[in-house]
C-alpha cells in the first residue's frame, strides 16, 4: 500500500525546470530513499510534496488525496513531518519550546508525554532542555529537528540529507534512530540523501534521480549491488591494470 | 553654550524635564513597538505606524466624544477596532505583496499613510480635537516634582504593556508560535504553524499597540489627522534602539523623548525637533546595528 503517490510532477523555479516529470511511490511503513548528486533536483522534491512548492503539472496523493499545492501548514496538519535540509531550528527558543512548537498543530494533553518520547530518543536533548537551539552543536540541532518532526506524530516523515555536515558516527546514530522511528512509531520515511552508503543501508526501496528525472528505481539491497551506483554513488572501483585508480573516467565525484 | 551657562541646572528643573522626557518617549517607544514587531515578524516596514496611531486616537475620540462611551468601555472598544483594522490591512494589502520586492511594500505603506490621513481629515475634520479622559487635568506634587496624571498614566500605561506583551511572547502559544515564525518562517509553515493567519495578528497587535500609544498621548497632544508624524521620530527610536528588538524600541524611545526635552529647553529654539535625528545620525555613524544590536544576521 503506498502511503504517497507522485505522478508526472514537473515544478519550475523561475523559469529553470528543477523536476521534469517525476513519478513515485512511498510505500506505507517502509522507508524509502531518494539518491542523487547536488543540484539533481532531491530537495525540490520534498518541498513539492510538503507544499513549500508548487508542482506546475501533476499530481500527489497522500491517503488518496491530492495535495499538491495546498500550504505546508495544512500538510503538516495531514501528517507529513518535513525535516528540512540544514536543521532549520527555531534559533532563540529553547530546546523545549522548539518541541512544543512541533505539536502546534494538536490540540490533545499527551504533548509532554511526546516530548518526552522525543528526550527517549535523545537522551543529550533531555539535559538541554533550556538552552536556546542556536547554542546546539550540528548533530543536536539535527536531532532536534527530527524530534520536532516526531511532535507532529507524522504518518510521513520526509528526511532532507539529515547527515549533512555530521561526522560519521553521528551518521551512524542518525541512521539508527531513523530506524528505530520507523519501526517503533510506526512512521514511513521518506528520505533524501548523498550519503548513498548510510541510505541504502537502511531503506527498502530507493530511486535515483539526475538533473530533474528518475534515471532508476529498485530494491536498496538490488541498488547497492548496481554497477553505476557502486561506482558513482558509493565510490567502489576496480583497479586498474597498473594498481592504480583512473580517476579520470569517472563522471562525478559523488 | 549660552543658553545652557545663562540657566544653570536646577536639580528639580532637570528632574522634572526627565519625566516629561519619559512621557513623551514612551509614547515614541509604543509606536517604535510596532514597526518593529511587524518588521520582526514579516520583515516589511510599516511607515503607516504613526497613522494607525491617529486613527486609533480618532476612534477613541469618537467613541468618548461623539457615543459618549465610558472610557473604560471606550478603550477596549479601541483597541478592538484597531486590531481588526490592523488585521485587515496585513489581509487585504500586504499579503498580496508576498515575494514582491521590498521597496514595493514600503511605498505601499507609506501609501497608506496618506490615505489615512485623508480619510481621517473627511471624517473627523482637519481642526485640532482634544480627547476627555477621566483622568484629565490633575496632578501630583511630590515635593515640588509636578507630575499631571496624563504623563502619569502614559508611563504607567507604557509599562504594564510592555509587561503584557512580554508575558504574551514568552509563555503563551501563540506568542511563541510568532516568535517561531519570525525566526524561521519555513520551519514554522513546517511544524504546522499557519505562519500567514499568524502574520494577520501581528498586524493586529501592532495595531493595537499604536492605539494604545494614541489614546495615552492625546490628552497632552490634541488629535488631529496630522498628529501620525511623529511616527517619523518614533522610527528614528526603533533604529537608536536597534531595529529588530523590542526592548530596544522601548530604551530608543526613551533616549530621544528625554533628549528632546533637554535640548528644548538647554538649547536654542529648533534643537528639539531635531534633536531626535541628531541622534540617530550619531547613532548610525557610531553603533549601526543600534543598542540591542539585532541578534542573528540575515541568512541567505
Amino acid at each position: 500500500m503506498s502511503i504517497l503517490e507522485l505522478t508526472n510532477i514537473e515544478t519550475y523555479y523561475g523559469p529553470i525546470m528543477a523536476i521534469r516529470g517525476v513519478s513515485m511511490s512511498v510505500r506505507e511503513g517502509e522507508i524509502s530513499v531518494l539518491l542523487g548528486a547536488n543540484g539533481a533536483g532531491k530537495t525540490t522534491v520534498l518541498k513539492t510534496i510538503s507544499g513549500a512548492m508548487e508542482p506546475q503539472k501533476g499530481k500527489i496523493l497522500f491517503r488518496g488525496k491530492e495535495i499538491q499545492g495546498i500550504d505546508p501548514d495544512k500538510t503538516a496538519r495531514l501528517g507529513i513531518a518535513h525535516v528540512p535540509e540544514g536543521r532549520e531550528v527555531f534559533p532563540f527558543l529553547s530546546v523545549q519550546e522548539n518541541l512544543a512548537m512541533g505539536a502546534y498543530s494538536r490540540n490533545d494533553n499527551e504533548v509532554d508525554a511526546d516530548i518526552d518520547l522525543v528526550y527517549d530518543y535523545f537522551p543529550i536533548l533531555a539535559g538541554k532542555r533550556k538552552l536556546q537551539a542556536a547554542f546546539l552543536s550540528g548533530g543536536q540541532q539535527q536531532m532536534l529537528a527530527i524530534g520536532r518532526a516526531l511532535m507532529l506524530r507524522p504518518s510521513l516523515m520526509l528526511l532532507d540529507e539529515p547527515s549533512l555536515g555530521l561526522s560519521p558516527k553521528l551518521v551512524a546514530e542518525i541512521a539508527e534512530i531513523i530506524v528505530r522511528v520507523n519501526k517503533e512509531q510506526n512512521v514511513t520515511i521518506f528520505l533524501v540523501e548523498q550519503n548513498a552508503k548510510m541510505a541504502l543501508d537502511i531503506g527498502h526501496y530507493g530511486y535515483v534521480m539526475e538533473v530533474g528525472r528518475i534515471v532508476m528505481e529498485d530494491s536498496c539491497e538490488k541498488l547497492s549491488q548496481a554497477a553505476d551506483i557502486q561506482e558513482f554513488y558509493l565510490g567502489v572501483k576496480d583497479e586498474g591494470v597498473r594498481g592504480r585508480r583512473r580517476w579520470k573516467q569517472r563522471k562525478t565525484w559523488r | 553654550m549660552q543658553f545652557a551657562l545663562a540657566r544653570g541646572f536646577h536639580f528639580l528643573e532637570v528632574l522634572q524635564l526627565l519625566v516629561s522626557g519619559i512621557s513623551q518617549g514612551c509614547v515614541y517607544g509604543l509606536i517604535a513597538l510596532g514597526f518593529v514587531l511587524i518588521y520582526k515578524a514579516t520583515e516589511m516596514v510599516n511607515f503607516a505606524q504613526g497613522d494607525l496611531m491617529m486613527l486609533g486616537a480618532f476612534f477613541a475620540y469618537s467613541y468618548i466624544n461623539i457615543f459618549e462611551l465610558p472610557f473604560y468601555l471606550a478603550f477596549p472598544a479601541t483597541i478592538l477596532t484597531m486590531a481588526i483594522i490592523g488585521a485587515l490591512t496585513e489581509r487585504l494589502l500586504l499579503r498580496p505583496m508576498i515575494g514582491e520586492p521590498h521597496f514595493s511594500v514600503l511605498m505601499l505603506t507609506i501609501g497608506l499613510g496618506f490615505i489615512l490621513r485623508a480619510v481621517a481629515g473627511a471624517i473627523w475634520g482637519n481642526e485640532p480635537r482634544s480627547l476627555s479622559t477621566p483622568y484629565a487635568g490633575g496632578v501630583i506634587d511630590l515635593n515640588g516634582l509636578i507630575i499631571g496624571y496624563e504623563n502619569m498614566v502614559i508611563i504607567l500605561g507604557t509599562a504594564a504593556l510592555c509587561l503584557l506583551l512580554y508575558l504574551f511572547f514568552r509563555f503563551t502559544r501563540l506568542g511563541l508560535a510568532m516568535q517561531a515564525a519570525s525566526q524561521n518562517q519555513l520551519a514554522a509553515f513546517y511544524v504546522g504553524i499557519p505562519v500567514k493567519r499568524v502574520y494577520s495578528m501581528v498586524w493586529a497587535i501592532s495595531a493595537s499597540i499604536s492605539a494604545v500609544a494614541g489614546i495615552l498621548v492625546a490628552p497632552v497632544s490634541l488629535i488631529d489627522p496630522l498628529m501620525g508624524f511623529v511616527g517619523i521620530k518614533a522610527f528614528a527610536a526603533a533604529i537608536v534602539g536597534g531595529f529588530g528588538s523590542l526592548p530596544g524600541a522601548i530604551v530608543g524611545g526613551l533616549i530621544i523623548g528625554i533628549v528632546e526635552q533637554f535640548a528644548g529647553l538647554y538649547l536654542p529654539p529648533g534643537f528639539s525637533d531635531v534633536s531626535a535625528y541628531v541622534i540617530l545620525l550619531a547613532m548610525l555613524l557610531i553603533r549601526p546595528q543600534g543598542i540591542f544590536a539585532s541578534m542573528q544576521r540575515k541568512k541567505v
